[in-house]
Formats: structure tokens, C-alpha cells, sequence
């Protein structure tokens, strides 16, 4: 392989796994609070794009703004599923709140069916990511370079309030243990909100980066780019942010690179993605960067 | 200051407190003395909103606060250091400490209190950069101490701080109790070292299996037959 197409490859695994590290970060924040497993995370990052998607269609809205639209109402929809769902259930076993998760999936897909219609729909990419760029011979699309900066930009303002705010340090010490974290007079319904708000606001960072690569949307498209992300999140250690961030990025430069050096397996790529969720449970089930926590109650 | 009256508890299952009343006079220390799983613990957890009271009292600066969520009850002046010390592990001395004042926003005078709690417990300015899971047991125990007095409490109360410390820590940590009450806070202590908890206390009530059975001064107390054969150990 050429120098050109193995960096050619190299940027395209850092952007796709960008995107999964956005979506992984909701995951493993809302495990790291709840210990729960928000399955319809990847449902949430489609309706961010469906949100960008009418944003730019109905209202004529630009991209930017379109996307920092959709990051607010797909945050707030994130809060509204945490307490007409979940929050209900915050006493009963785990495994209600998980099975409660798949379901809201399940109706957050089917309801996009019914919305929005099952036919993919064309998302706009704009001018400025449409162009190629050449560094050193290398020829990317412009929007592969510009999405590893927009996500590197909400990645620098999660880190900055997770590990710099009060909020943050609230958030780090609810997931460590709730009931000393009400001691300490943390309204934790509110940090629980906060919590969803952020990691589906980043989910529809992430739809709307999606949708613009591909650049189709339609209401399926979460199921595959939520469950990479979650295997992301458990490759680095899912309840770490920093986990997730390199479990994505590991898992999208692995996929791409396995594509691209052996071009015959192209068709196993999800498969691939699986099995290194087997192995990573197998072999180190708390991931990565991940911590052995203690199971709450 | 803290009026609790008729409160029953129901924990799991078991009647936990059978209707205990029991009074916290401003800037004193009263104690809770009794053996484990007298509903001591139960008690605390109900005044902080941890844990729903079935019926009942429990009165604070004469506002009932029973049935308030736990963090409105820390934001009115109530601080506890928790049993087991509970100190965030992964987070440093500093973060902990500042968790502590977390619903404040006087900010300059956060770090007034900082520097109080510093001078009460030195070796936690000299730790403040470590996690506190690396503190030792009575390190923790320092740090759960100064982390409650970060809220400014009013009423402090403080769960077994004797619990698995070495005598003569157990000494330091009750020296301490007693000069943050000459600094003007009331206290409640619960302890299973009762001997070490009547010495210091104003007041002190004696529970067994969920029922208040005796009270007193800590001076009559410490002399009284029953709870000398029963609590301290003697003939």
C-alpha cells in the first residue's frame, strides 16, 4: 500500500472514528451515572439528523445553524426520554430499565417510520465539505478534515465541563456514588438531566456529521452506528469518557484499516466490530481505560 | 434547634424505629449511643432525607422536613459525615472537599472555609493534590469531617466517626469534634464507642432495637448501671 492511500485510509478511520467516539460518550456517560445501558441512544443520533435535516429543508436554516438546533432539541428530547422512561424505574432492578431502553428504541425507530417515512432521504451536503483537498497527495473530502474539527471541538467543551466545572465534578461524583453525592446537597435528578442532555446532544453531533458523509438519512440509521459506538464504549471502558473517546477512535481506524489491507473482508466489516466486543469481554471485560465498579443495588 | 418526635421507620421490612423522639439543642453535642442495628444509623439516614420516615417528626430551625429530597436538607444547614467515610476515591482531596460546599456560590468565602478546614486537619493540605482512596483509614475519616463542615452546617452530623480507627486517632478525631463545637456547631454523634461519645456529649439518648430507652447528660449516663454493663463494658 501506497504512502498516500495508507493516510488516505488513516484519515478516514480518525473521522469515522470521531463519530463513533461522539455517540460512544452518551453511552458511557449515562452507564457511568445510571449503570444503565441506553439502547436507544442510536436512535436519539438519528432523529439529531433528521432534526438538522428539516432545519435545512423547511426553515432553510445553514448547516451551522441546523446543527446546533438540532443539538439542543435532540438534547432536550434526551432529557424528556430519561424521565418519561427511565426515570420511573430509577428503584426497580436493572434489568427493567435495560429492557425499558430497548423498547424505547424500538418505538423511537417505528415512530420515525411513521413521521418521517420510510424512504432514505437525500441529506444536503454543503459547499464548503463538498471540496477535495490534497495535503502531500493525500486527497480527502474536505468534510472528513472538517468533521474531525467539529468534533474535536465539542470533544475539548465535553472535557472542559466534565473535568474544569462544578457541574463536572457533581457529574463525577454522582457516578461514584450517588447517595453520598445527595450529602453533599447535588440535586442528582438535575445532574441525571444534564447527563442525557449532553450525551444526546453529542449524538446529534454525530448524526448530523453522519448524514452529511453518507449523505442519506432514514429512520434505521441509528441500529448500526449505535451499536458500534456501544462496542466502542465497552472497548475503552464503558463509565469512562476518556474510554470511549479512544475505544471510537480505535474501533473506526481498525475497521477502515481492515477494509482497506484486506479489501476481501470488506463484507465481514460489521462482523469484525463484533468480534472485538467478544474479545474485549473475553479478555478484559472493564475495557480499556475502564475501572471495576461496584454494581449498585 | 433539630426536634424529632414520634418517628417510625420502616427499612426492608423491619420496623426500624419504633417512635423515637429525641431534641438537639443549638450549639451542643448530643449523642446516640447503641449497639449495631439499634436504628442509630436509620435515625441519621432519615434526617438527612435518605431514607422515608412512615410517620412521624422531625423538625429543623422549626421547618418539618420530613419528606424534603436529601440535597434541600444539606442546602438548609444539615451536613453529614457519613458512615464508612464515603469519600469519593477517585477524586482528589481537593475535589472532595470542594464537593462539600458544591451548592454554594459564595465563592471567597469557600475558600475561607477551605483554609479552616486545613488548619483543622493539616496533613489534608498536604494531601490535597492525592486521591483520597490513597488516604489512610483516619485520613479518610479527617477528610469526611472537613468535607461536611465545607456546607457550613449548622447541625453536623457525623455516623460512627470512630469506626475502624486506631485509639489514639480515635482520640484526635473526638479532640476535633469537640473544638468544632466550641467553634459553635451543634452536633450529633452516633457512635458504637460509647464510652469516648458520653465523655464529650451535652446529652446523650441510648437506643435499643428501634426504641429511645434511656437519656440523660453524658455525665449521668456514663454512671448509670445499665448502660455501664450493657454499653461500656463493665461490671
Amino acid at each position: 500500500m501506497s504512502w498516500e492511500s495508507f493516510f488516505q485510509n488513516l484519515s478516514n478511520g480518525i473521522s469515522l472514528g470521531g463519530l463513533y467516539a461522539l455517540i460512544a460518550i452518551g453511552y458511557s456517560m449515562v452507564y457511568g451515572i445510571l449503570r444503565l445501558i441506553n439502547f436507544a441512544h442510536g436512535d436519539i443520533f438519528m432523529l439529531g439528523a433528521y432534526i438538522a435535516f428539516y432545519g435545512m429543508l423547511i426553515f432553510s436554516l445553514p448547516w451551522w445553524l441546523s446543527l446546533i438546533v438540532s443539538i439542543i432539541l435532540t438534547a432536550f428530547i434526551g432529557i424528556l426520554i430519561d424521565k418519561g422512561a427511565y426515570k420511573p424505574l430509577r428503584n426497580a432492578p436493572r434489568i427493567s430499565a435495560l429492557i425499558t431502553a430497548i423498547g424505547v428504541s424500538f418505538f423511537l425507530e417505528n415512530l420515525g417510520l411513521v413521521v418521517f417515512g420510510g424512504r432514505p432521504k437525500g441529506f444536503y451536503r454543503p459547499h464548503i465539505f463538498d471540496e477535495i483537498i490534497t495535503i502531500k497527495g493525500v486527497r480527502i473530502l474536505s468534510l472528513t478534515f472538517y468533521s474531525l474539527v467539529i468534533t474535536a471541538i465539542f470533544l475539548v467543551l465535553l472535557f472542559y465541563i466534565v473535568y474544569r466545572t462544578k457541574t463536572g465534578l457533581g457529574m463525577r461524583a454522582v457516578s461514584t456514588d450517588m447517595e453520598t453525592a445527595r450529602l453533599m446537597g447535588i440535586d442528582v435528578d438535575k445532574i441525571i438531566s444534564i447527563t442525557f442532555a449532553i450525551g444526546s446532544g453529542l449524538a446529534a453531533v454525530g448524526g448530523v456529521l453522519w448524514a452529511m458523509k453518507y449523505p442519506q438519512i432514514n429512520p434505521l440509521m441509528g441500529i448500526f452506528p449505535g451499536l458500534k459506538a456501544f462496542i466502542a464504549a465497552v472497548l475503552g471502558g464503558i463509565g469512562s469518557v476518556g474510554g470511549a473517546l479512544l475505544g471510537g477512535f480505535i474501533l473506526g481506524i481498525a475497521e477502515i484499516m481492515l477494509v482497506a489491507f484486506m479489501p476481501q473482508l470488506s463484507g465481514y466489516r460489521d462482523a469484525f466490530a463484533f468480534l472485538i466486543l467478544i474479545l474485549i469481554l473475553l479478555v478484559k471485560p472493564t475495557g480499556l481505560l475502564g475501572v471495576e465498579v461496584k454494581e449498585k443495588a | 434547634m433539630l426536634k424529632i418526635e414520634d418517628l417510625h421507620v420502616f427499612y426492608g421490612g423491619i420496623h426500624a424505629l419504633k417512635g423515637i423522639s429525641l431534641h438537639v439543642p443549638k450549639s451542643k453535642i448530643i449523642t446516640l449511643i447503641g449497639a449495631n442495628g439499634a436504628g442509630k444509623s436509620t435515625t441519621l439516614r432519615t434526617i438527612t432525607g435518605l431514607v422515608k420516615a412512615k410517620k412521624g417528626s422531625i423538625k429543623f430551625l422549626d421547618e418539618e422536613i420530613l419528606g424534603y429530597p436529601a440535597h434541600k436538607i444539606v442546602h438548609m444547614g444539615i451536613a453529614m459525615a457519613p458512615e464508612g467515610r464515603k469519600v469519593f476515591p477517585n477524586l482528589s482531596v481537593l475535589e472532595n472537599l470542594k464537593l462539600g460546599a458544591y451548592f454554594r456560590t459564595d465563592e471567597s468565602s469557600i475558600e475561607k472555609d477551605l483554609d479552616w478546614v486545613y488548619e483543622l486537619f493539616p496533613r489534608l493540605k498536604e494531601r490535597k493534590k492525592q486521591k483520597a482512596g490513597t488516604l489512610s483509614g483516619g485520613e479518610q475519616q479527617m477528610l469526611a469531617v472537613g468535607r461536611a463542615l465545607m456546607s457550613k452546617p449548622d447541625l453536623l452530623l457525623m455516623d460512627e466517626p470512630s469506626l475502624g480507627l486506631a485509639p489514639l486517632l480515635v482520640k484526635e478525631i473526638f479532640e476535633i469534634v469537640q473544638q468544632i463545637n466550641e467553634e459553635g456547631r451543634t452536633i450529633l454523634l452516633i457512635e458504637q464507642n460509647a464510652k469516648a461519645a458520653l465523655k464529650i456529649a451535652h446529652y446523650g439518648y441510648v437506643l435499643e432495637t428501634g426504641r429511645i430507652i434511656l437519656e440523660g447528660t453524658g455525665q449521668e449516663l456514663l454512671n448509670n448501671e445499665d448502660v455501664k454493663k450493657a454499653y461500656l463494658g463493665e461490671a
